[in-house]
């Protein structure tokens, strides 16, 4: 057993520190103020390879592996949760159930598109009635010639009204229940889609969340993504990756939160020392420092059983609810170090916090995470 | 045509700098950078790699480790590395370091077409010698202090920038050039370079590859043959916060009197 990074993992990771505190760190702050989507810096990363990076060369991509996507997610999240976001969402949600799922003209027409076309991608699972209880869509897509009419709306769809390719989730048969659910790559240029209210969110300002519309929406037939009924399945294995990522973003915050505490704590005098060094202090530094190896450590191992293509299930939500978690508390008790300046938006505490508190609700709250370990413990 | 870099590993002047009892300084106890300058010809070579198709080649001289900076490079989008390195190089000054560029850059070749861009100074020594005195034991023609390369065939256009203005030069090549931080801003390492890093090549030239090349006496190379003698090496103390007086010409002028008279200055 290995627990060091691969030559390739240490390079990217480098290459990803750089190009977050160069990049990403100086606007921030602004992004979240402004709730502006960093359209430049994703034009960057699509640059660097970034965008789609676990897509295969043939198709675009730089056939990276899971890992090498988490690392990425990881080290942008650290100072902005929100380009995390929107890179997790492309590369585990759009772009993977595409590669896994896809017909072969299916990967040569979208995968390229996600990587050199640098169009962006997102998921449209949730609706207003169906959030954990994914089954009870009511998005409907009945098949009229050589194409699908698809009727109904998706809530909460990040990257919703920056993506143009999207996999959506409808029933193609309500009778069936979960077996009636199927998927389909959705272009937003398809006549009858739209983009519905834009989320005012407590964080995540700088990922684009929106509604998005299927109004009498012409989907093609060849659009259909796996086999018809296959949809729920597809759904909840795409889940399984994008918690990959979920819980790469959330550790990336904890790790963030955790080093600006540090910075501040060995500045910051009080009582005639640098707050670092009273004891309180350095054991809450030491829960933290913990929860992160943990939380990486979950998450690497989830990645690289996803790379090796074995059964994650249960280690991809183990990592996701601990580092999710562990963000939310981390980032609450590094405020608290801060005093009265961690409250105010002159430090990065405040948003770290409001962004951290997502990553316990989407992509499977942490409840789900539970029924989805147990589920797997032979109960 | 191919362009070669010379490039150094250099100490992150950001950390900590140590130094050996023998003057020089302790580089394997200290966190390494790829000198600043170094970064900004690779990236003219690369931009001009990316118009012409053209083959870039980086070179560095120093122990084992450097590769991994080549290795960075190469995941930039340099084609190949060269690390240049054996015991009888270390210590070496400027005029022993460019002697074995210069032999090992005419080991692998300069064409009529290709081009040897090198950073202006290396952010540990600052001496900005070494890409000149390579330029002269190659016979290279050398424009020091580019801001601006543009390629036009054989000619190259280089505006140097000097201390009161500009300089536009026209020169032909083989030449040299010498690359300042206003000529660009280097690229990031893309994921799909560091795929293919390591599996570019990288030659290493070590005393043997070397001794026998004309441009090389083994008796002023290494730290024994480099005709500069380190006396002291230090890290120099910080300097105390400046005083700044406030008020009207005559009240801050009799104060600054005052406080020099109350030194024995004046």
């Amino acid at each position: 057993m290995d627990f060091n990074l691969s030559r390739e993992h240490q390079l990217i990771r480098k290459m990803m520190a750089e190009f977050t505190e160069n990049e990403v760190k100086p606007i921030a702050a602004e992004t979240d103020l402004n709730s502006e989507y960093p359209r430049e810096n994703i034009e960057k990363l699509f640059n660097l390879g970034v965008m789609g990076m676990c897509v295969p060369k043939e198709y675009g991509g730089t056939g990276a592996d899971p890992l090498a996507s988490a690392i990425c997610i990881e080290e942008l999240s650290k100072q902005c949760a929100s380009t995390g976001d929107i890179v997790a969402t492309h590369n585990g949600l759009c772009c993977d159930p595409i590669l896994t799922h896809g017909t072969e003209e299916q990967k040569k027409k979208y995968l390229p598109m996600l990587t050199t076309g640098h169009k962006v991608g997102a998921f449209a699972l949730t609706e207003p009635n169906a959030g954990s209880d994914a089954s009870k869509g009511q998005t409907e897509a009945k098949l009229e010639g050589d194409h699908y009419v698809m009727n109904g709306s998706k809530i909460f769809i990040t990257n919703g009204y920056v993506a143009d390719v999207f996999v959506v989730f409808a029933m193609t048969d309500k009778t069936k229940g979960t077996k009636g659910i199927s998927a389909f790559i959705v272009e937003s240029g398809f006549p009858g889609f739209s983009v519905g209210k834009h989320e005012v969110k407590m964080g995540l300002h700088g990922s684009p969340t929106a509604e998005i519309v299927f109004t009498d929406c012409i989907v093609p037939k060849e659009n259909m993504l796996g086999k018809e009924g296959k949809g729920f399945s597809i759904a909840m294995q795409t889940l399984d990756g994008g918690r990959i990522g979920i819980a790469a973003q959330a550790l990336g915050i904890a790790e963030g939160a955790l080093n600006e505490a540090k910075e501040y704590t060995k500045g910051r005098v009080q009582f005639g020392k640098p707050i670092s060094k009273f004891q309180n202090t350095q054991f809450t530094f030491a829960d933290m420092e913990m929860g992160c190896e943990a939380g990486r450590l979950l998450t690497y191992q989830a990645a690289v059983l996803k790379g090796q293509g074995v059964r994650y299930t249960k280690e991809a939500a183990m990592a996701k609810l601990w580092c999710s978690e562990h963000a939310m508390k981390t980032t609450t008790k590094a405020l608290q170090m801060f005093g009265g300046y961690g409250y105010t938006k002159d430090y990065p505490m405040e948003r770290m916090m409001r962004d951290a508190k997502i990553t316990e609700i989407y992509e499977g709250t942490s409840e789900v995470q539970r029924i989805v370990i147990s589920a797997n413990m032979g109960l | 045509m191919k362009i070669i870099v010379c490039v150094k590993q250099v100490p992150d002047t950001s950390g900590k700098v140590a130094v050996n009892p023998d003057g020089t300084l302790n580089r394997a106890s200290m966190q390494t950078i790829t000198n600043p300058d170094d970064m900004n010809a690779v990236e003219a070579a690369l931009k001009l790699k990316d118009e012409t198709g053209c083959k870039v080649t980086v070179v560095t001289m120093g122990p084992p480790p450097a590769a991994s900076m080549l290795r960075e490079l190469m995941a930039m989008g340099a084609d190949e590395g060269v690390l240049v390195s054996a015991r009888e190089f270390g210590g070496s000054d400027t005029y022993a370091t460019s002697q074995i560029l210069a032999a090992a850059i005419d080991t692998i070749g300069v064409e009529k077409d290709d081009v040897v861009m090198c950073g202006r100074q290396a952010i540990d020594g600052d001496t900005a010698q070494v890409g000149p005195q390579i330029a002269e034991k190659l016979n290279l023609p050398q424009v020091t202090y580019a801001a601006d390369i543009h390629k036009d065939g054989e000619n190259i256009t280089v505006k140097r920038m000097l201390e009161d203005g500009y300089m536009t030069i026209k020169v032909k090549t083989p030449c040299l050039l010498t690359c300042i931080k206003e000529l660009n801003n280097p690229r990031y390492m893309s994921i799909g370079g560091i795929y293919e890093t390591y599996n570019k090549p990288l030659a290493t030239f070590d005393f043997e590859k070397l001794k026998d090349h004309k441009l090389i006496d083994p008796s002023t190379i290494g730290l024994k043959g480099s005709p500069t003698n380190i006396f002291k090496s230090f890290t120099p103390p910080q300097k105390g916060a400046g005083m700044m007086l406030e008020g009207d010409g005559k009240e801050t002028c009799e104060k600054l009197a005052s406080i020099l008279a109350g030194k024995h200055i004046i």
